[in-house]
């Protein structure tokens, strides 16, 4: 008996990966070249699988701040927020979330998965209830078992589900918390929020909602789905990240409750850890600016998502949501979407690719994600690569039902 | 609807035809991931199946303790005692 024995299983899987090209969870970028470009293997290649919504990882003015903080501040604090980690240039971010989100008070982690680890495990215990979306992702299911709470799914984007299972607990006198995302980072589906909220209301019920990929990307002002649903008053709590929109590494968690600062000394995820870098804080003070200040990016991003959303769809794919900058084409199976996954990279084209079971729906996707940084050009030779590359797969499934 | 062992089994087992397509025979011994071939996701959505048709909530952590039908039945019956 070896400790790796619980992993057979996906060895086999990831064997049969191999055998059909190179390893899409295994890819390095030899180079990165911008936001939207990266040489690998050698080979040039148009990113369409990152989360670098507003395309600011190479931003100058970002870039320049970055690299004062570190010449000011050095390059790490070496100490937790609740020892010497603390500047004053996180408390300087923390209130910048804040004010930008309207919310009394932000707490910064070091990485968005610790940040939903931090709040989630902070707010809810063993004596706690949690109810959460199906969908979630990794970082809020472990968050949610790190807090010992009793968990338990609705179906994804059912407020109907939600409100069925609460009446049920109706007589239960635990605390509540409901979880749900903004934006599903594999389909690019949204959240009914405005409907999660009536059921809320009708119960009592407190909601968090993790805007990690809506942030900078949804609403008037980019603060997310809950701005855009003009539903921020009935979001208790706020996680995002800094690793999307923001470019850089971290994440954060923000309400209005005078008691949300008592995580600072109850929340082990924020406790014990090094504090965030002082390039990590000062980038994240940078591009919340941009946000701020230049919502032109956030325009320019959804007409690139527009327009590949038309290009594909036009081409015959089928997408799995509506048009957003997260676009996830549907295969029809295992093979098909490893196939298109190996022809579109050879071709220079770079997607993510999500087989079940990490998929939410058990379906085959290659995910695509736009960048307000990508060109109306990059645009037009992703769809064409995709064409040759559906052009490619055609071949080859007549040419195997040939031999057969 | 009073729910006796034997119903609950019954119900359980019409629950678990979807995810049955060869068409095994279903015992309390079956186990769900290893004879039906269930992954993550299948096993999601027959919880929530499961949950619907009972009315019940079946927490997460009770979940890595199901393996066989038997498991499942008892999980249900434990829910149904509590409402």
């Amino acid at each position: 008996m070896s400790l790796f024995d619980k992993y057979d299983q996906v060895n086999a899987r990831h064997d049969r990966l191999l055998a059909a090209g190179r390893d899409p969870f295994n890819i390095c970028m030899d180079r990165i070249v911008s936001a939207t470009e990266a040489v690998i293997d050698g080979r040039d290649v148009i990113l369409v699988g990152t989360n670098n919504y507003l395309g600011l990882t190479f931003d100058s003015d970002c870039i320049e701040a970055t690299v004062e903080a570190i010449r000011r501040e050095g390059t790490g604090t070496t100490g937790s927020r609740i020892a010497n980690g603390t500047y004053s240039s996180h408390r300087a971010l923390e209130q910048d979330i804040a004010s930008f989100l309207g919310r009394r008070s932000a707490m910064v982690f070091p990485t968005g998965y610790q940040a939903n680890l931090g709040v989630i495990a902070g707010l809810a215990g063993p004596k706690d209830i949690i109810l959460l979306d199906s969908d979630s992702h990794a970082s809020i299911y472990d968050g949610c078992r790190l807090s010992g709470a009793t968990l338990i799914r609705f179906r994804h984007n059912a407020p109907a589900d939600l409100d069925k299972r609460l009446e049920r607990l109706k007589d239960d006198t635990s605390s509540k918390l409901i979880i749900v995302e903004g934006i599903y980072s594999i389909l690019g589906d949204q959240a009914p929020l405005d409907e999660f909220v009536d059921v809320k209301r009708r119960h009592g019920v407190e909601l968090l909602v993790d805007e990690a990929h809506s942030l900078g990307v949804f609403g008037d002002k980019g603060r997310g789905i809950a701005e855009a649903y003009e539903v921020e008053d009935d979001v208790d709590y706020v996680v995002g990240t800094f690793s999307k929109s923001l470019g850089a590494v971290g994440g954060f968690g923000a309400s209005n409750n005078p008691e949300f600062d008592q995580l600072r000394f109850t929340s082990r995820p924020y406790m014990f850890t090094a504090s965030s870098s002082p390039a990590s804080i000062a980038t994240a003070m940078a591009t919340l600016k941009k946000i701020e200040t230049q919502p032109g990016l956030r325009k320019q991003l959804w007409a690139n998502a527009e327009a590949l959303y038309k290009g594909l769809s036009d081409l015959g794919f089928t997408i799995c949501s509506a048009a957003s900058p997260i676009i996830a084409v549907r295969l029809p199976d295992e093979e098909s979407a490893v196939f298109m996954w190996n022809a579109l990279f050879n071709a220079g084209v770079y997607v993510n690719l999500a087989l079940p079971p990490g998929t939410p729906d058990g379906s085959c996707l290659l995910r695509c994600s736009l960048s307000a940084a990508h060109t109306p050009a990059q645009v037009q030779r992703v769809c064409a690569v995709f064409e040759e590359a559906h052009r490619a797969l055609k071949d080859w499934r007549d040419a195997q039902s040939a031999a057969e | 609807m009073q729910w006796t062992a034997d119903k609950v089994q019954e119900e359980v087992i019409k629950l678990l035809q979807p995810f049955n397509p060869k068409g095994i025979e279903i015992t309390p011994e079956t186990d769900l991931s290893a004879d039906l071939f269930m992954d993550s996701v299948a096993a999601m959505n027959l919880v929530m199946e499961v949950e619907d048709r009972f009315e019940i909530d079946i927490p997460i952590s009770l979940l890595p303790d199901v393996n066989t039908l038997q498991d499942l039945i008892d999980v249900v019956l434990a829910q149904l005692s509590k409402g």
